[in-house]
């Protein structure tokens, strides 16, 4: 390890986060422009090019706008919320591995900024972190919907977060390792864990979306009821921060998604060789792009076909079937594992290579 | 994982936190430049759908919020030792499966309680 590695992984860190931000752009231009495209209006179509510029036209136009702090606002508090929703945001990216690592001469590229080995529980602390930034941005405002907004979102989040970890511990179990490289490696070339933990995947990524406070789980700010939640006080870039960390995250969980469930970048054409040069990690990242960018379609698409939920349906869909049925999946996986390391079941769709 | 190795895995996450931190104060500190300057009172009140403001800024929320809080203690501690168990589950003895069935059994009947009761209905 001398300085040349420390460059490499400077270099990927770099690019990861500048392709984040990219993501995020291209994200909200397709959110609005596929939805008009899904309802059949037109959407925006002036900036640009189909409109492709219509986001760095509004973020311009937050950046020149006034940045004030209201005065029933808890000064401090109210500047730091946005800094607390958008750094673990971020920060929940790292550990999601783009790629299979490549070497170029004696030099190792990983294509994954940081290959935590408690990978999985980062994420998990990642976005519990992150109920604090919207939290305090409720409370600090020293108004009143901004505060339902807060406690709307702090019971919803965690409520979710609960259903998200369960939904998580199958794979654990089956992978035997927390790592997200781990995993992936453990899903060799096609055995997905989609396959064999269908529930677990589904209820995975329905609580992303409860978590990332998308519709039809948008209760925290449901437009008619709390204006804008939460963030009803913030105004210009400080509110940028806050949609930059709402399709950040909406990123993770497609990424994370594919990474536990859709076998991150395996997939079924994983070889071959341009002039020496391996092309596997090219492979890597097209199959990790694509599940991906699949899931964000999802995203938009869920949001543009389902109506609202009520709030007492979303705490008792949490609480009494998502969680039912996970504790549920959480034994008969383990019960399934244990059949088959004592012998007495085939082993079953790539096992853990114990 | 040899430990140096462990350190500098937090190492580039701490990089991505930084730039994080920098993308923040840029943001803020190009906002500052570019935005115009003209606070009034009304301005910097607070939002009530365009009417005053009326009464206590921090108002109260109801106590039904709190009890989910106190639910998910239960179960979020629960996650952190299922965790580990999951990771060697498939090492493990039949006895130390039963033991966390248990576990997670004995947190079930919790739930079901507090279904029973009905902190779970909203009206």
């Amino acid at each position: 390890m001398d300085w040349v590695d420390y460059l490499i992984r400077s270099v990927v860190a770099v690019v990861v986060f500048a392709a984040i931000l990219g993501t995020c752009t291209l994200l909200v231009w397709f959110e609005r422009r596929g939805a008009a495209w899904m309802q059949v209006r037109v959407g925006p179509n002036k900036a640009g090019p189909f409109g492709l510029l219509q986001t760095v036209a509004d973020a311009v136009k937050l950046l020149t706008k006034e940045v004030f702090v209201p005065d029933s606002a808890d000064p401090l508090v109210y500047r730091i919320a946005p800094l607390l929703s958008l750094l673990p945001a971020f920060l929940a990216l790292t550990i999601v591995p783009f790629g299979p690592g490549f070497h170029i001469g004696d030099r190792y590229v990983p294509m994954q900024i940081a290959d935590l080995n408690i990978g999985i529980l980062w994420l998990l602390c990642m976005s519990s972190i992150a109920v604090y930034g919207y939290i305090l941005a409720g409370w600090s405002s020293g108004s009143k919907y901004p505060l339902l907004g807060a406690v709307r979102q702090s019971a919803q989040v965690i409520s979710y977060e609960l259903v998200m970890s369960l939904a998580i511990i199958p794979v654990v179990i089956w992978a035997g390792t927390l790592s997200t490289s781990g995993i992936v490696e453990a899903q060799s070339r096609y055995h997905w864990y989609v396959v064999p933990l269908i529930v677990p995947a589904i209820a995975f990524f329905v609580s992303g979306i409860a978590e990332t406070n998308r519709p039809p789980f948008d209760l925290v700010e449901a437009e008619s009821e709390l204006v804008a939640g939460a963030i009803t006080e913030y105004g210009g870039v400080r509110f940028m921060m806050f949609f930059l960390a709402e399709y950040t995250n909406i990123i993770t969980i497609s990424a994370i998604t594919t990474t536990l469930f859709l076998g991150g970048w395996n997939g079924p054409i994983l070889f071959g060789t341009i002039a020496g040069w391996s092309v596997v990690p090219l492979w890597g990242l097209f199959w990790f792009l694509l599940k991906t960018g699949v899931l964000l379609f999802v995203f938009i698409w869920v949001r543009v076909s389902l109506p609202r939920l009520r709030y007492d349906q979303l705490m008792t869909f949490g609480w009494k079937i998502m969680i039912g049925v996970n504790v549920a999946v959480v034994l008969a996986v383990s019960f399934v594992i244990a059949l088959m390391e004592q012998g007495a079941l085939p082993m079953f769709w790539a096992p853990p290579g114990r | 994982m040899p430990i140096d190795a462990y350190y500098r895995s937090y190492l580039q996450v701490a990089a991505v936190g930084l730039l994080g931190l920098g993308l923040f104060g840029a943001m803020i500190g190009l906002a500052k430049v570019l935005q115009p300057r003209r606070l009034s009172d009304l301005k910097s009140s607070i939002y009530e759908c365009g009417v005053e403001p009326l009464g206590d800024e921090w108002s109260q929320s109801q106590v039904r919020y709190y009890v989910f809080a106190l639910l998910f203690v239960v179960f979020d501690v629960e996650a952190i030792f299922v965790f580990p168990w999951a990771v060697i589950m498939g090492t493990l003895s039949w006895a130390a499966l039963v033991e966390m069935v248990i576990f997670i059994l004995i947190l079930a009947v919790a739930l079901l309680y507090a279904v029973r009761k009905g902190v779970l209905r909203w009206i």
